[in-house]
């Protein structure tokens, strides 16, 4: 019973946590594109997105930080955690694949935290976390617009386009209920009034892909057994190797000044 | 950068004296000549394999630093290092754009960087091996950048000098990030300095280079400085290049890997000690440590995504022919 108490108090960090560790993940792995890109115009575009994902990390660890009180920083929390102490949904984790999987993975989660900060900058009771909101929604309205067009233009495009883009919609639409998942620290999140319920973005997120999808000529594949885990720390292997690379010089060169 | 690019360029002309004495007149006016205004062939060719080269430095240029965007030590460095690879992207962006003013399509020039025919920069075919070779390529290699790139901004060519203006201030930024990177290394840990000055071990020579051959060996400064492509000769620029680093490497206690490096109170010049011209030789005809790996990792790219490129062109042509009205993805 006391784990579980200490886990509700720290429910609001463990929350940011959550969205931290997303935007994150996400933004490490749109930077691993950088100078590998189909067009020089797109190297641009997935370095902008991975760059606004990124800022958005920054800012909520620091704020995790200070609500947690423990005098950790924004690098403690992204460097020096453990690889089942991350709470990042394994969407963002999965590996970049070729470009149809990286735009498809981009869409998915761009079709949700667009209206999930637009609740969050209008609901939330934590003024710091709205502020983070109401820039992070313009981001984000920018990756669904800019990856909504690449995977219309994909699905569209030539016959192996097409089929490299049904191919990775098929992989990675298994991950998407994670994204919509309320875990005991999010309810309670929710229930204090700092994050307004994910799953009540659900019917935009629906509405967003299957427009997208009927543009783009694919169909949504049906989904027997969802993956999820991420929130509790259960990862997929490439997770750790993303770690390993990531938190390199923090853990070689313990406690300098970079 | 832009000095390399002269090595072997053609800039015989064939037209009348007539001709190029006006297209003289107006340079030496200091005029900028635009797009469709009568130039010489020479002076044509001389800007798009220079402005080609350049464009090509900048898109290799992103790989050296990209193999440490991953690794990077904090969330700040992270950022500013993406942004800046990022930025070296945008200066490739405007320099194709810029040199296609002159009839050479993007298509063509990525053609000859790929098959080798084109060259780039020979300083990003060493290789990064640690964080602090992100502090020296900044600090070093595009503080040389700018002494070649400032004068490009009065160069004679409308469309070069433009971009460049902007470029400039970009690099100017990166040449500060870089050396605040150098300089918090200076000041940490002693593996942190040992990192910093082997960096800066390493970086020295090759940044010299950037600046080309020495004047006498130059075979086509003259006719590009005549036409203002070029303002000042690559040991001018080498010269101002020393002379602003040196004491920069000083301040922050690294020290400069050149034993015969002197300053000379007459001239106020630092005067250096012999650079290995057969090192730049083996680089530049692709013989460096990471030639190859370059030319191999824009291949990748560009093949890898031949198929979305084709894809992009395909689903255009469907929506121009059905004429329908493009509908946003998002609200």
């Amino acid at each position: 019973m006391g784990a579980v108490a200490a886990t509700f108090e720290m429910a609001g960090f463990r929350a940011l946590l959550e969205l931290a560790d997303d935007a994150l993940i996400l933004g490490h792995r749109l930077s691993e594109w950088c100078g590998h890109a189909p067009t020089l115009e797109e190297d641009l575009a997935l370095a902008n997105m991975g760059l606004d994902l990124l800022g958005q990390a920054r800012a909520l660890y620091a704020h995790a930080g200070e609500i947690e009180g423990k005098g950790r920083g924004e690098d403690d929390l992204a460097f020096l955690r453990r690889e089942r102490d991350y709470v990042n949904c394994l969407l963002v984790e999965r590996p970049n694949g070729d470009f149809a999987a990286t735009m498809a993975r981009q869409l998915y989660f761009a079709a949700f935290m667009h209206p999930f900060w637009r609740a969050i900058a209008a609901s939330s009771n934590d003024a710091t976390l709205a502020g983070i909101a109401a820039k992070a929604e313009k981001e984000m309205a920018y990756h669904l617009r800019h990856c909504g067009e690449w995977v219309i233009r994909l699905g569209d495009g030539t016959a192996e386009s097409a089929r490299r883009m049904q191919a990775a919609v098929d992989e990675l639409h298994r991950y998407t209920g994670e994204l919509f998942e309320a875990s005991p620290v999010r309810e309670k999140a929710v229930a204090d009034g700092l994050l307004p319920d994910p799953g009540t973005v659900r019917a935009e997120w629906e509405r967003t892909i299957a427009m997208v999808f009927s543009q783009a000529g694919l169909t949504a594949p049906e989904v027997r057994v969802p993956q999820s885990g991420g929130r509790e720390g259960l990862h997929g292997e490439d997770m750790g190797h993303l770690l390993a690379e990531m938190q390199f010089m923090q853990r070689a060169y313990p406690g300098l000044t970079w | 950068m832009y000095s390399q690019g002269l090595i072997g360029v053609d800039s015989s002309t064939t037209e009348s004296e007539e001709f190029l004495s006006l297209f003289q007149a107006r340079v030496d006016r200091e005029e900028k000549i635009e797009p469709n205004d009568p130039m010489p062939e020479g002076y044509r060719r001389t800007l798009v394999r220079q402005i080609g080269q350049h464009a090509h430095s900048e898109i290799v240029g992103m790989l050296p630093e990209g193999n440490w965007i991953t690794r990077a030590p904090t969330l700040r460095r992270k950022i500013a290092l993406l942004a800046k690879v990022q930025d070296e992207g945008g200066h490739g962006l405007y320099l194709y754009s810029a040199a296609e003013t002159l009839g050479v399509s993007r298509e063509q020039m990525t053609e000859e960087l790929l098959s080798g025919k084109a060259k780039y920069s020979s300083i990003f075919n060493y290789p990064t091996l640690t964080w602090a070779d992100i502090g020296a390529i900044g600090w070093l290699v595009d503080g040389a950048a700018i002494m070649n790139q400032i004068p490009l901004c009065r160069c004679s060519y409308g469309p070069y000098a433009r971009a460049m203006i902007r470029v400039c201030k970009e690099e100017s930024f990166h040449q500060r990030q870089g050396y605040e990177i150098m300089m918090a290394l200076a000041r940490g840990s002693d593996e942190q300095k040992e990192m910093a000055q082997d960096a800066l071990n390493r970086w020295w020579w090759p940044s010299l280079m950037m600046f080309g051959p020495h004047d006498g060996e130059s075979a086509h400064g003259e006719q590009s400085m005549a036409w203002k492509i070029k303002r000042f000769s690559n040991d001018e620029l080498r010269q101002k290049f020393i002379t602003a680093t040196v004491p920069q490497a000083e301040f922050i206690g690294l020290t400069v890997p050149d034993p015969d490096l002197k300053f000379n109170a007459e001239t106020g010049l630092y005067e250096h000690g012999e650079i290995d011209w057969v090192e730049f030789k083996a680089v530049v005809s692709g013989n460096g440590r990471m030639n190859r790996d370059r030319i191999r990792d824009r291949k990748q790219a560009h093949d890898d995504g031949a198929w979305v490129r084709e894809a992009a062109l395909a689903h255009a042509a469907k929506r121009a022919a059905s004429r329908t009205v493009p509908q946003e993805a998002a609200e």
